[in-house]
Parts: C-alpha cells; sequence; structure tokens
C-alpha cells in the first residue's frame, strides 16, 4: 500500500509540475463554458436586412418601422432600385430584403390586397427559414392591426410556448455536453498520452521493473486523472448552476456516481489506446480522430442524432459519450430518475468491462 | 539557399517516413467531409410530432392530414389528451406538440376565431426554433385555404373592408434550403486549419522533447530559415489537403462552385501563413508535445465554435461578435461561402485579404521573435 501511495504521489507530482497543462486543464472548462454560454444562442437578434421602399407611403412607412422595433431586426440600408439588390447580398452581411411595390398602400386601400416580396439570403438556410418566419409574422400582425373593426372569419391563433427553454438558450445543450467533452478529453486523451510517453522514454521499463505488479501500477497511473476530471466536471457543474441557471432537477447522487461511472468508462478506453500506440504523436492523433470528433460529432452534443443519416446513427451507438449525455441531460434537465435511465447506465458499464478487458488482453509487460 | 533545401528535404523525408502521420493527413479529411457533413445536418427533418386532438372535429382532421403529408413532420403519437402530449415530451420522445382546444370547430364557426397550441421541447434550441416555424407556417397556410373554401359555404362572407397584405418569398443562392451547401464549405475550413495547427505546433516540439533541436541550435542555420523550413513543407500539404477536401465536396456533395478557384485557392495560401504561423508560436510557448496538443486543443475550440460554423455570429451578443473580429476561422469560411455559394470576387473580399495580411505579420513576427536557439 505504501508503495502504491508513492506511485500515485510521483504521479501527482508529473501532472503538477507541469504548470502549463494545469492552467488550460482548469481554465479551459472555465472559458468555455462563460463564452459559449453567453455566447452561443439560436435566437435570431438583429439580423440585417436591407428595404426597398418603392412607396414610399403612409403603410409602407408604417410597416418598416413595425418591423425595425422589434428585436429581430435592424436596418443595414435603404436600396434605391432593384440593381442593388445583388450586390448586397453579395457583402454577406444583408440576410433578407424586403420590397415593396410602388402602388403598395394603393393597391391595399382600393383594392383591398397587397403584397411585399421578401428575399432571403438562403447561403445558411435555417437562418433564412427563421427570418422569413418572423418577417411574415410581423406582416400578419400589421394586417391585424389594420382590421381592428373588420374580422376575417376562420382565424386561427397560435400559441407557441417553449418547454424547459424559454429563450432557446444554447447553453442548456452545452453544460451536459461539456461535461462529457472534458471528462474524455481529461480522462482518455491525458492517459493515453502519459502512459505512451513512459513507453517512448523508455521509462515504462523502470517502472515494469519494480515489484509492483502491472496492473497496479496502471491504476496508480489513472487515479490523478480521475480526480481532476472529476473536479473539472463539478467546476463545470456549479459555473452551469450559478452563471446561467441550468438547473439539476434531479438526483444529485445520482448525477455523481453517474460521473464516476463515465469517467472509469474513459479511462480504460484511454488506457487501452496507450497499450496500441507506440509514440506520443500517434496517441494524439488516435484519440483526436477517434475521441474527440467522435464524441463533438456523433454524441448528440450540438448535433441531432436522428437527423443523421441511418449509418451514422447506428455508429453513434458505440460513442460512449452519446449514452452519457442521455443521462445526465436527463437529470438535469427533466430531473429524471435510475428507472428511467437504467439503460443507458448499463451501456455504459458495458463499454467499461469492454474496454478494461481489451486492455487487459493486450497489455504486455514487457516491451519488444 | 542551399541550406534551405536542405532543411526541405529532412522535413519531407520525416513527414513522408512517418507512416501513422501519413496515413492521418490523408483518412482525416475523408473522414471529416464525409462524417461531418453529414452528421452536422441541421436541416431539420422527421420533427417528431405528438398531435393533441380535443376537438375531432372535420377541421381538425383537416389538419391533421397537413401535418400528416408534410415531409418535415412524423407523426409520433395522437391523443385526445393533452397531458399525455405533456408527458411525451417529457420523456423526450416528442419534440412538438400541437394542440388543438375543444371545440375547435364550432369556436371558428361562432367566433370566428380559434386556438391552436404549440409546445416545443426546446432543450435543443434550435431545433424547437425551426420546428415551430415550420408548424406556424403549415397551419398559416391552412388556415388561409380555409377562409377560402369555407366563408363562402358556411355563408360567412369575408368582410370586404378586409385589407389583406400577402407576402411572396424567395431563397436565394440556395433555393432548395440545401445545409450540406452551407456546412460543407465551413468544414472545408476546419480541415485545413486542423491539420495545419497541430502538424506545425507539435513539430518543432517533438525536436525540442526528443533534444534533437539542439543538434539543429548548434548549427549555423539562420533563424528565419529554420523557421521557413519548417513552416513550407505544411503549407503544401495544406494546400493539397484544401485541393483534395474541395474534389470530394465536389464530387460527393455536388457543392455548387460558382466563384473562381483561383481566389479560393489565393486566400487558402494566404490563410495557411496564419495557421502555420500560430503552430509556430505555440510551439514556441511549450516544451512537451502535450502541452503543445492542449494549447492547440484550446484555441481551436475557441476559433471553431465562434468561427460563424455552427451557430451564426450575427446572434451572438455584441461582445462575442467583437472577439470574432480576431478570429482567423472567422474569415475564411466566410470567404469560402461567399465565393463558392455566391460567386464573390477578389473585390468583395479585398477587406478579408487585408485581415489576413496583418495577422500573418502579427504571428509570425512573435514566434520568430520568441523562438530561441537556446532550451
Amino acid at each position: 500500500m505504501k508503495r502504491f501511495i508513492a506511485f500515485v504521489r510521483k504521479e501527482f507530482h508529473h501532472i503538477l509540475r507541469d504548470w502549463r497543462t494545469l492552467i488550460i486543464l482548469f481554465g479551459m472548462p472555465i472559458i468555455q463554458i462563460l463564452l459559449f454560454g453567453f455566447a452561443i444562442t439560436n435566437e435570431i437578434k438583429d439580423a440585417s436586412i436591407a428595404i426597398l421602399d418603392q412607396a414610399n407611403d403612409a403603410h409602407s412607412k408604417a410597416l418598416i418601422n413595425k418591423i425595425l422595433s422589434t428585436d429581430y431586426f435592424k436596418l443595414e440600408q435603404y436600396l434605391s432600385n432593384q440593381s442593388q439588390i445583388e450586390p448586397v447580398f453579395r457583402k454577406g452581411k444583408v440576410k433578407e430584403v424586403i420590397i415593396f411595390e410602388r402602388d403598395f398602400s394603393q393597391k391595399l386601400d382600393k383594392e383591398k390586397i397587397s403584397g411585399i416580396q421578401l428575399l432571403a439570403d438562403a447561403t445558411d438556410p435555417n437562418t433564412a427559414t427563421i427570418i422569413l418566419n418572423y418577417t411574415q409574422g410581423i406582416i400578419a400582425g400589421y394586417q391585424a392591426d389594420q382590421n381592428v373593426l373588420s374580422r376575417l372569419p376562420f382565424n386561427i391563433q397560435v400559441q407557441t410556448e417553449m418547454f424547459y427553454n424559454k429563450e432557446l438558450k444554447g447553453v442548456y445543450l452545452f453544460v451536459p455536453g461539456l461535461i462529457a467533452i472534458i471528462l474524455m478529453l481529461v480522462s482518455a486523451m491525458m492517459t493515453s498520452i502519459s502512459i505512451t510517453k513512459e513507453k517512448e522514454f523508455g521509462t515504462m521499463e523502470i517502472l515494469l521493473a519494480t515489484p509492483m505488479r502491472p496492473g497496479i501500477i496502471i491504476i496508480a497511473k489513472v487515479i490523478p486523472y480521475l480526480l481532476l476530471s472529476f473536479i473539472n466536471a463539478l467546476i463545470i457543474l456549479t459555473l452551469g448552476y450559478f452563471v446561467f441557471g441550468v438547473p439539476v432537477h434531479g438526483s444529485i447522487t445520482l448525477l455523481l456516481f453517474e460521473m464516476i461511472l463515465f469517467v472509469l468508462t474513459v479511462l480504460s478506453l484511454g488506457i487501452f489506446i496507450s497499450t496500441v500506440t507506440s509514440s506520443q504523436q500517434v496517441a494524439l492523433m488516435a484519440s483526436l480522430m477517434g475521441l474527440m470528433l467522435p464524441t463533438i460529432l456523433l454524441s448528440g452534443f450540438i448535433f441531432p442524432i436522428e437527423n443523421m443519416p441511418l449509418l451514422l446513427q447506428i455508429i453513434s451507438n458505440i460513442v460512449p459519450a452519446k449514452w452519457f449525455i442521455i443521462i445526465i441531460k436527463n437529470i438535469m434537465l427533466k430531473g429524471t430518475g435510475l428507472a428511467i435511465i437504467w439503460e443507458e447506465t448499463l451501456i455504459i458499464f458495458g463499454f467499461m468491462i469492454f474496454f478494461i478487458s481489451l486492455s487487459v488482453k493486450n497489455f504486455k509487460p514487457r516491451l519488444a | 539557399m542551399r541550406t534551405l533545401k536542405f532543411l526541405l528535404q529532412k522535413e519531407f523525408k520525416q513527414i513522408v517516413r512517418n507512416k501513422a502521420i501519413l496515413r492521418i493527413i490523408i483518412i482525416a479529411p475523408i473522414l471529416q467531409l464525409l462524417v461531418l457533413a453529414f452528421a452536422v445536418d441541421y436541416e431539420i427533418k422527421n420533427i417528431k410530432l405528438f398531435f393533441v386532438d380535443q376537438d375531432k372535429s372535420h377541421f381538425s382532421s383537416l389538419l391533421f392530414s397537413q401535418f400528416d403529408g408534410s415531409d418535415y413532420f412524423f407523426i409520433e403519437n395522437y391523443s385526445n389528451d393533452q397531458n399525455d402530449a405533456k408527458e411525451a415530451i417529457h420523456q423526450g420522445e416528442c419534440d412538438l406538440a400541437l394542440i388543438i382546444e375543444p371545440n375547435f370547430e364550432q369556436h371558428l364557426y361562432r367566433d370566428g376565431t380559434a386556438a391552436v397550441q404549440l409546445i416545443a421541447n426546446a432543450i435543443d434550441g434550435t431545433k424547437a426554433g425551426l420546428s415551430s416555424s415550420y408548424a406556424t407556417a403549415i397551419i398559416r397556410s391552412f388556415n388561409k385555404t380555409l377562409i377560402e373554401q369555407y366563408s363562402i359555404r358556411g355563408n360567412l362572407i369575408p368582410d370586404p373592408e378586409f385589407h389583406q397584405i400577402e407576402p411572396t418569398y424567395s431563397y436565394w443562392y440556395n433555393p432548395d434550403l440545401n445545409y450540406q451547401a452551407f456546412m460543407v464549405p465551413g468544414i472545408l475550413v476546419l480541415l485545413v486549419t486542423m491539420i495545419g495547427t497541430f502538424m506545425s505546433s507539435m513539430n518543432i516540439v517533438r525536436e525540442k522533447e526528443l533534444g534533437t533541436i539542439e543538434q539543429i541550435n548548434v548549427t549555423p542555420i539562420k533563424k528565419h530559415y529554420f523557421i521557413i523550413g519548417k513552416t513550407l513543407p505544411f503549407w503544401i500539404i495544406g494546400l493539397l489537403e484544401f485541393g483534395f477536401g474541395l474534389t470530394l465536396a465536389k464530387i460527393v456533395f455536388d457543392i455548387p462552385m460558382v466563384g473562381s478557384l483561383f481566389t479560393l485557392f489565393a486566400f487558402a495560401g494566404v490563410y495557411l501563413f496564419v495557421v502555420l504561423g500560430l503552430g509556430l508560436l505555440v510551439s514556441t510557448l511549450t516544451d512537451t508535445q502535450q502541452q503543445a496538443m492542449f494549447i492547440s486543443w484550446f484555441f481551436l475550440v475557441i476559433f471553431i465554435l465562434l468561427g460563424g460554423l455552427f451557430t451564426a455570429i450575427e446572434n451572438m451578443p455584441l461582445w462575442a461578435q467583437r472577439i470574432t473580429f480576431f478570429n482567423p476561422v472567422r474569415y475564411f469560411i466566410e470567404v469560402n461561402r461567399m465565393v463558392l455559394l455566391k460567386g464573390a470576387g477578389i473585390a468583395d473580399i479585398a477587406w478579408h485579404f487585408i485581415v489576413m495580411a496583418i495577422f500573418i505579420l502579427a504571428v509570425n513576427s512573435l514566434a520568430i521573435f520568441r523562438y530561441r536557439k537556446v532550451s
């Protein structure tokens, strides 16, 4: 036991004396969550629009006023003729051009029906869709204002309610995802690299020549990382809770238990990577391509899995982070208990057993 | 000049004989483009809808068939109790619930107005925003047909004083709203940036860590020769990667290429000097590959997430938008989209070139300044 503790202490020394890595290790999650918690929103605000007002009369002015008085849009410029539309779109800033015909008001007053042309820059299709929808909503509102006395029959009113996340904040998705990414980064990447480093430098041989059993050596190596990643996850949780009000509706004990389970799983994954690679560069690239990208892309962290083609949906099942994110989203945002997420928990547990047995099988106590 | 030639020769040999790195250089773009472009599909389809019909009338069934026929929606469940829908959203089984109030049809006939309620699961904000947008559009068009077809039959003729404004709309540059046309140009930037930063930042540090940098330091090689020798190979690889990625984008995704490829490559060439300079700077600031990797990763994640690839820059708060002015990734993504999709010419992106030139000067002079021939 004394020897074991000495080993763990050695490992801590290795980590703690590298202050640059430490700063990044703890600074990264903090900066990321602050930055993205505040910066990433899906709400359309102040989208730049250009207006070609050929009518320039009471109705068009009032409607323009109404459009610009919302938070959604801000006026980039007035256009004076059709030929200016293409250049203004090409510059890239303007997302929508609104065109009023010359006889807009006359038609509206005399024929009771008038048209407006909306052009959207659809290089970003989703923004274009939402912007057009907002504009149509505002126009419909103006139409209602004009008809206070007369009413159209069969008028359906739509009331929209956003559950769980009224302001469409990105941070609700981001906190669970970031926890998974950080745990992955610290546990899997750092362990795989630190073990390969000992291999590359030949110090692994020295360690193996000690009377310690190889399994114990590995365990001693991962304990500090387990601790570090756990502290990191707690920092993210606390920041999410106090700065952004990301709630933890469910049981905290359950959440911590699931976090430990996931950390153990990715640690065993990191050990596995180190057993099959021989240089830090390869270990790094393998973790980047094999761990980070799938974790970011296929875990449902930013991108909804159900939108992906079937093949990717199937592949996403072997990404442990996917299950972990489902679990913490459920616990944090919805407050569900183990009764609903036991399957996902079991899957992660299965991953852990799988990686541990793979590493044990691959581990060579001798160097070639 | 001869020294430079030998240096370049050495670097290329080192890169080419490292099978693992070579494999990554070739596989990474294929993997990234294919997986990313398909995975990062924000084109919302198959929104799982819970349809709650508390009215069970002719009108409500008409509305049901409107949603049933739409490509965007998949009717996951149907019920006449709105608590079922709320529970389904709570369980994550549905994305959107549409609730038709009791006596919907009767209200429409008698009061001329009735309500439909939409409840979105907004944990994924984008999806919630879009799906409720689509649903509103469907209800709006349903409302229109209702007015046209039933007001006369039901003897409810529209008030002649009613003023109607009919917006028509069109989507420019991407009329099919193809999301990949939007994503792939951005992913290409990611590709070039990641390969460039990681390879160049790890390279010098590796020499440091293995101690071989000492051997170079004792030679009479000039500082800037050394830097050029370390940069140029990755510059060439970066451009090749970009070309490779563009080819894949054309073949696999049939991305429109409206603008000039020459402009695009010219910008890529300039941009790579910024990226490689950043990699150099990182390598001068660190001692081990682990550190280099962490620092590169740290900045890359920030650059990428603030680059306008996944979330539009104009939606960010003002201070975050200001930060993006210092983000090289942002400029390249913009240029790529502008040139490929809209056919922007040199004049349209002159500003981007100027900014890149400033970045190159700043980053590289800092890197050369920081690089010391001592360990």
